[in-house]
């Protein structure tokens, strides 16, 4: 079946299975590899992309579901070569380590940051709930997004997570 | 990735030992002629610790020992080009730990070069020097140590050539970003000049002078991650993400159950798919196609029938008794050479006996999965070489050279014919040793004529990945009426040897551990067995401490003798307010211990609720403190010791795998919990710098204070005694 998809700004036709997911016609068709598989459940949102301007998770969306509506992708949130401030918070707060759920983190934060643009710290962590980080990185991702809000570090029990660091000599 | 650099180029190339005219064949082989500088180290620098190598590569992938005709003598080798940019290529294998960063950053200290000239050229078989794997917290100590001396060689001949250029002495030169100037004349070039157009082969001695950490100024630093950009915007091509022309995707046919075998097969259907491979291969079943769903429809119509493995088998309810009842001997005793995971001092029975306070405790550790957020994942693609066929395989493993051999084992061809290349990885823990995933692409591969990738499914990773070890834990301690240590037994089954002594000074002790049966493939996991045995050991410790009627860490600096470890635990409990009262059904642990180079301290703070049927604890705070010698990146570090901590958080709290008759019953993420956001306590870091002592790393050791100190914060808040990892799934247990 023929499928007209909306990626990124650009037109696709696709001719797929309707019930194909989402995730896997973005990256097995188009070549659109930056949004991951991790579960195929919807368990963990390291797929997660908009679609219509709301996150939703790719590995369980028919694409049928995308036919005629917008999708963005990871590839796609950058505008005019300037990254997302969500990325750009991301960076700074070096708010990863193997980074591998950092596309569908940052799809989901951008959603909630379009939402409701001064989250209280209670409000991101309700709203990442569904995006599994395996490597620990939590408290930075939430100290990014608050950034990304242009709220301080300070004050967000989950972004005091900041170290100090102590010169030692016997 | 960049491949190696044309000709006329200075080229470094440290060489532990012997065997120095095969290296250097293999070594110009790969990279061509030009300038070769050959660092001789002794061997002992080379392969450290052997034992160290054997545990930290644990189960699954057997003899971490290269096979023979490998070059493994090279340790790591280093290109600068016409155009300056100095290239080091490693079989390390990034992560996510930042080692493609922090190992750039140890070799500019050394070379005196801006970071942005180190280019990094990791974990590919065909360009990189044989490496025994990335685990075992080894790649700071090791090859941050390889790479320093590499670079601090390089540094020295290029002064040197100068001053040859110059007709100068080498002591009036300095080096300098990468350029030496003459101070007297003024006069500078740069190191692509002096390198561009060389063909010089020299060996140099490991007698190397290190810049010490105090003076440091490229390492000890925090800077942005190599690569950080591409994380960001979906760039980054993991193995997962590699494609190649005419590429198909594969799909295995799994048993039904673990240990069954095949009895029946039809295949008819998804034989006559469009576009579909169907490839078989003794008890190998898969399919290729030209897209997963198409893959995943032919799978299906496979109709398949199992025989069960006979016996009864234990389940995750009985498995402790079954570790316990099949203890087997160790390798060495069963090699007439003793049980080598055995230590005793004194005569800790009787010491027992006369003990003023005694505490006797069984803990247990469940099996949990590491759950690595990319699956295992290859791309394999056959080729024709003129002496045989060529196999290349790009897969996300922990120990690429270990996977080549294993590809060239089932496919019998030689070592060098195969290669294998690793995209820097989404993640592993200790969970990707193996090559399992890379054999089954290259099997379809090899059928279907075409490249194929396969990416397992998360379902797969849960059922036939292996797992951390569960394991039965017995501990006996004694103290004197002042609260000194007197005695102490330690029996470990199963779960390993890492960290199994105790580190506070006891006169009379024995610890042993023992191999059982397990009924589940387990290996390696993040730390190995030292997060349970630091589990058991420090629940005991914090039982005996209020036996004793003293505050658990008054208790411990009173047993400790170790300076840096009564510094990291002093370091948490300041930062912590250990002192400070916390609310009513609030309870505070602390906990601590030493491996790998790392010493770490942890404190935490539960609230706990009662009233709620089972009982619920949510941990509110947590500090680690942590000091693994000079510290080469600190937010590198600090984003180690956070995230172990907070990995740590699932194994103590919630992460088990279920099964019954062989089969894995919670082989979802919705079954499988790991921690969440909303699992994330308040959590400060400490990191100590020692400046005056080596550099080790922090992939592990940082996890293993959590457990025991939330262990005992649930115990100051509920009068319960946890004594099973997971603490608090679904409600608490243990003793009161």
């Amino acid at each position: 079946m023929r499928i007209a998809l909306q990626v990124n700004g650009q037109r696709h036709a696709v001719d797929v299975d309707p019930s194909r997911s989402l995730l896997e016609v973005l990256r097995e068709e188009l070549g659109l590899t930056g949004t991951h598989y991790g579960c195929g459940e919807s368990q963990c949102g390291a797929c997660t992309v908009h679609l219509g301007g709301r996150p939703v998770h790719a590995c369980v969306t028919p694409v049928s579901d995308a036919a005629g509506r917008p999708v963005t992708t990871i590839e796609g949130l950058a505008t005019g070569g300037r990254l997302h401030p969500v990325q750009r918070a991301f960076l700074d707060e070096e708010a990863f380590q193997c980074a591998y759920c950092t596309p569908g983190m940052i799809m989901a934060a951008a959603a909630l940051l379009a939402e409701n643009p001064r989250p209280t710290d209670a409000e991101i962590v309700r709203g990442m709930e569904g995006n599994v980080c395996r490597c620990g990185t939590h408290p930075r991702i939430v100290a990014a997004i608050r950034r990304a809000a242009g709220l301080s570090s300070d004050g967000g029990a989950a972004a005091k997570a900041r170290a100090s660091v102590t010169e030692s000599r016997p | 990735m960049s491949g190696p650099r044309g000709e006329g180029e200075l080229r470094v190339v440290m060489l532990p030992g012997e065997e120095e005219s095969t290296t250097r064949r293999h070594f110009l082989k790969v990279v061509g002629g030009g300038l070769v500088v050959v660092l001789v180290a002794p061997r002992a620098l080379a392969w450290p610790d052997a034992a160290t190598e054997q545990a930290g590569a644990g189960g699954p992938g057997g003899d971490p020992r290269p096979a023979a005709g490998t070059p493994r003598e090279i340790a790591a080798w280093l290109q600068i080009g016409p155009d300056g940019v100095a290239t080091v290529y490693t079989g390390k294998v990034e992560f996510g730990q930042g080692i493609r960063t922090s190992l750039a950053q140890e070799l500019a200290e050394e070379l005196r070069v801006p970071l942005e000239a180190v280019c990094m050229v990791m974990g590919d078989t065909d360009l990189t020097p044989y490496d025994m794997g990335t685990f075992g917290s080894r790649s700071t100590p090791q090859m941050g140590t390889r790479l320093r001396k590499v670079g601090a060689a390089a540094r020295r001949l290029l002064v040197r050539m100068a001053a040859e250029r110059w007709s100068a002495e080498p002591g009036s030169l300095t080096a300098a970003a990468g350029r030496i100037t003459d101070r007297a004349s003024g006069r500078s070039v740069t190191y692509g000049e002096l390198a561009g157009g060389e063909e010089l082969t020299e060996i140099v001695e490991d007698d190397v002078e290190l810049t010490p950490p105090a003076r440091w100024s490229v390492a000890g630093r925090s800077v942005p991650r190599a690569g950080g950009a591409d994380l960001v915007t979906g760039a980054h091509h993991y193995t997962s993400d590699v494609t190649r022309p005419g590429m198909l995707y594969g799909k295995v046919l799994r048993p039904a159950s673990i240990g069954a075998t095949l009895s029946g097969l039809d295949a008819n259907a998804a034989e006559a798919m469009d576009g579909v491979v169907v490839a078989r291969d003794g008890a190998f079943v898969g399919v290729a196609a030209t897209d997963t769903r198409v893959a995943e429809h032919a799978l299906a119509s496979i109709r398949a029938t199992w025989k069960s493995a006979a016996g009864p088998r234990p389940s995750s309810k009985t498995i402790y008794d079954f570790l316990r009842r099949t203890r087997a001997p160790s390798r060495g005793e069963r090699e007439g050479r003793g049980n080598r995971d055995a230590f005793s001092r004194g005569d800790p029975g009787s010491a027992l006996e006369k003990a003023a306070h005694r505490v006797e405790r069984t803990f247990t550790v469940a099996y949990i999965a590491h759950t690595p957020l990319e699956p295992r994942a290859a791309v394999a693609e056959w080729s024709k070489g003129v002496d045989g066929p060529r196999l290349t395989v790009w897969t996300g493993t922990q120990r690429p050279f270990a996977v080549r051999e294993e590809l060239a084992r089932a496919f019998e061809m030689p070592v060098p014919h195969v290669r294998v290349l690793v995209p820097d990885t989404g993640s592993g823990y200790g969970g990707k040793h193996t090559g399992e995933c890379a054999v089954e692409a290259a099997r379809l591969a090899k059928t279907a004529g075409r490249p194929v990738k396969l990416v397992w499914t998360r379902e797969e990773e849960f059922r036939w990945a292996y797992f951390r070890p569960a394991g039965v834990i017995d501990v006996r301690a004694g103290a004197d009426a002042e609260g000194t240590i007197t005695a102490w037994t330690f029996d470990n089954y199963n779960s390993g040897p890492a960290a199994i002594r105790p580190m506070y000074d006891i006169a009379h002790q024995r610890v042993e551990f023992h191999p059982s049966e397990s009924p589940l493939r387990q290996g390696s996991y993040r730390g190995l067995a030292a997060t349970a045995n630091h589990f058991a050991r420090e629940m005991a410790v914090d039982e005996l401490a209020r036996e004793v009627g003293k505050d658990p860490l008054a208790f411990r600096l009173q047993n400790l003798s170790d300076p840096r470890l009564k510094a990291v635990f002093r370091a948490a409990a300041e930062r912590f307010g250990w002192e400070r009262e916390v609310p009513r059904d609030h309870g505070v642990g602390i906990a601590g211990g030493f491996e790998k180079g790392g010493y770490v301290a942890t404190c935490a703070e539960v609230a706990a609720d009662r009233d709620r049927e089972g009982g619920r604890v949510r941990l509110v705070r947590a500090v680690n403190a942590f000091d693994c010698g000079a510290i080469v990146n600190p937010d590198l570090l600090r984003n180690q010791v956070e995230g172990g901590l907070i990995q740590g958080i699932g194994g103590a709290l919630f992460e088990a795998i279920d099964f019954r008759d062989g089969v894995i019953t919670n082989a979802h993420l919705a079954d499988y919990r790991v921690p969440r956001f909303s699992d994330i306590p308040e959590i400060e870091i400490v990191l100590i710098d020692r400046k005056d002592q080596p550099s080790y790393g922090a992939g592990e050791t940082p996890l293993m204070g959590i457990a025991p100190a939330v262990g005992a914060a649930i115990f100051e808040a509920t009068g319960v005694r946890p004594s099973s990892l997971p603490m608090a799934r679904g409600g608490l247990s243990g003793s009161s």
